[in-house]
């Protein structure tokens, strides 16, 4: 191995050396650009994180008063549960709604219109979250108010349709992906046995498919946690332990960015931000963790 | 022996290319056709006229009129029903990714069948037919696809089995597999005559001799010659590339 490895770059070309260089720095960039990341937030909120925050009353007080002037206090449990529940409903009509159109994009249009909606798709993704959160804000708000009846548009519900049709794009078009990877022949198969088209997609390519359509859904929930604008500009913005849909809440996310601007750099409120946004990397690398347990399980099957 | 399927003036083009031209000929009941020729002959498209699934390739167009039991398929409204009284084994195994019961009672349950004794008893007579059950009786509940390639194949067949079909069509069935399994395939299919018309589509010409009662040779989307393998595999058949393909001396 160690010999044809030496061999092999031995006989390469000065150019072919040059760009095999460029193209491993360009891989190993992606590792220390996250472990930069990661190393400036830590720096930033470390301070406070070790000494003088009370991590028990960080997680679960629902008290969120950074700038009161004698009793400050930091408890993001209302915003974590914000973030958590907005993405929940979210995700509740978006996987549905996601891999039905996934599906029927692969496997039920013609093949002129699935270019249309695959276009059409894209061009939903590109739709930027400020645009998004701009709905939220003027039409969705009306909407929520006249259905409803509710005193204000501002909520979860709103937020969470926002979210969900950021995330549809992304399900649809990773999990089409999936379902196009299954092999023709487990199609025709099925087909030969008499399956109805939709036995063929609930019997074959969905388990056959599994795990990319399960890395779809990881994905989706991920942008949901991520995603700021929109929310901040759609949920009411308003720490409050929610009660239900029609609740406004505030999120993570539009905590950091709503305040981070208005605080001195270097003291408690400003290194508190930081230690949000550890948090919210520690919720990433757990939710991608468990997706990469769970996958590995179903190969293991 | 009466005609289990008769097809008369059939014609299939794939966008403009011809596959099929003007092809008549009948199957008899409880006989197995055998049916050579070297590739681009038609003989897969042949099969997919048979269960209808030449109806999921998008640019094909067909033509003439294909009989089972005196009924033209294309005038059958329950086209699932229809494709499952024929089983059809493709070239490459293909074990669905299913437990291996999953995969045998995968047309039943499709059919309807819903009650597990009646699917128990099922998938162990489909096995048994298929000679696999004693290697995999134990890990029913195993994946198809681990299998390997020679039971994913005999597994195919107890899936073809499954839905009781009248007409068995196998396409190249044993490309994949060793001799040995081959052999004993070719027994279980003697065996399956009584029950069932077989055809055979195969490029091991003594494959043929060995199983056919009759012998269909294609060239390029034509029948050059239908008639008893015996006649097929003498020294003289009616049509000179009939003899040379049978010998080998083709091209």
């Amino acid at each position: 191995m160690n010999i044809l490895r030496k061999k092999s770059t031995a006989n390469l070309p000065f150019s072919e050396t040059v760009i095999e260089l460029f193209i491993r720095l360009c891989g190993f960039s992606c590792i220390i650009f996250v472990f930069g990341i990661f190393f400036f937030v830590f720096r930033e909120g470390a301070g406070f994180l070790f000494n003088g925050l009370d991590i028990g009353q960080f997680l679960t007080s629902p008290e969120w008063y950074p700038t009161s002037l004698n009793n400050k206090r930091y408890g993001t449990f209302a915003l974590i549960l914000g973030t958590f529940s907005v993405t929940a409903l979210a995700m509740c009509m978006a996987v549905p709604f996601g891999l039905g159109a996934a599906i029927f994009v692969s496997e039920f249009c013609s093949p002129k219109l699935r270019e249309t909606f695959k276009i059409v798709i894209e061009l939903l993704a590109a739709i930027p979250s400020v645009v998004w959160g701009f709905i939220g804000l003027t039409l969705m708000n009306q909407l929520i108010i006249q259905v409803f009846n509710a005193p204000i548009g501002l909520t979860m519900l709103n937020g969470s349709i926002m979210l969900a049709l950021m995330s549809v794009p992304i399900i649809v078009s990773i999990a089409e992906d999936a379902l196009k990877a299954v092999p023709d022949s487990y199609r025709e198969a099925a087909e030969a046995l008499g399956a109805t088209r939709w036995q063929v997609v609930y019997r074959v390519l969905l388990p056959a498919a599994k795990n990319g359509l399960l890395a779809a859904v990881l994905l989706g929930a991920a942008r949901s946690i991520g995603e700021t604008m929109a929310v901040l500009m759609a949920t009411g913005h308003s720490v409050n332990i929610p009660s239900g849909p029609l609740s406004w809440i505030r999120t993570l996310t539009a905590t950091i960015a709503a305040e981070l601007g208005e605080v001195a750099r270097g003291d408690e409120h400003y290194q508190v931000l930081f230690i949000i946004g550890i948090l919210l990397f520690t919720i990433t690398f757990v939710v991608n963790l468990i997706a990469d347990l769970v996958i590995k399980g179903i190969r293991q099957e | 022996m009466g005609n289990k399927i008769e097809i008369s003036g059939l014609e299939v083009h794939y966008g403009g290319k011809p596959a099929l031209n003007r092809v008549s000929f009948d199957v008899h009941e409880n006989e197995i056709l055998g049916i050579i020729g070297p590739a681009q002959s038609g003989k897969t498209t042949l099969l997919k006229v048979i269960n209808r699934t030449l109806e999921f390739v998008p640019e094909a167009t067909l033509n003439g009129t294909v009989k089972l039991d005196g009924v033209d398929i294309s005038t059958v409204s329950d086209v699932y029903g229809l494709r499952r009284r024929i089983g059809m084994v493709l070239p490459l195994p293909v074990g669905l990714p299913l437990s291996i019961y999953d995969n045998v009672a995968f047309a039943p349950r499709a059919a309807g069948i819903r009650s597990k004794s009646q699917l128990d008893e099922l998938v162990e007579r489909c096995l048994q037919q298929a000679a696999l059950w004693d290697e995999v009786e134990d890990r029913l509940d195993t994946l198809g696809t681990k299998l390997s390639g020679g039971q994913q194949q005999r597994l195919t067949i107890a899936r073809a089995l499954s839905h009781e079909p009248e007409v068995l069509c196998l396409d190249e069935f044993s490309i994949a597999i060793d001799p040995v399994t081959t052999m004993r395939i070719e027994e279980v299919l003697k065996t399956l005559r009584k029950e069932m018309t077989i055809l055979l589509v195969t490029n091991l010409v003594q494959q043929a001799k060995r199983l056919a009662t009759r012998t269909a040779f294609f060239l390029n989307g034509d029948l050059i010659e239908i008639d008893s393998t015996d006649v097929i595999f003498s020294d003289t058949p009616t049509q000179q590339a009939t003899y040379d393909y049978v010998n080998g001396t083709f091209g």
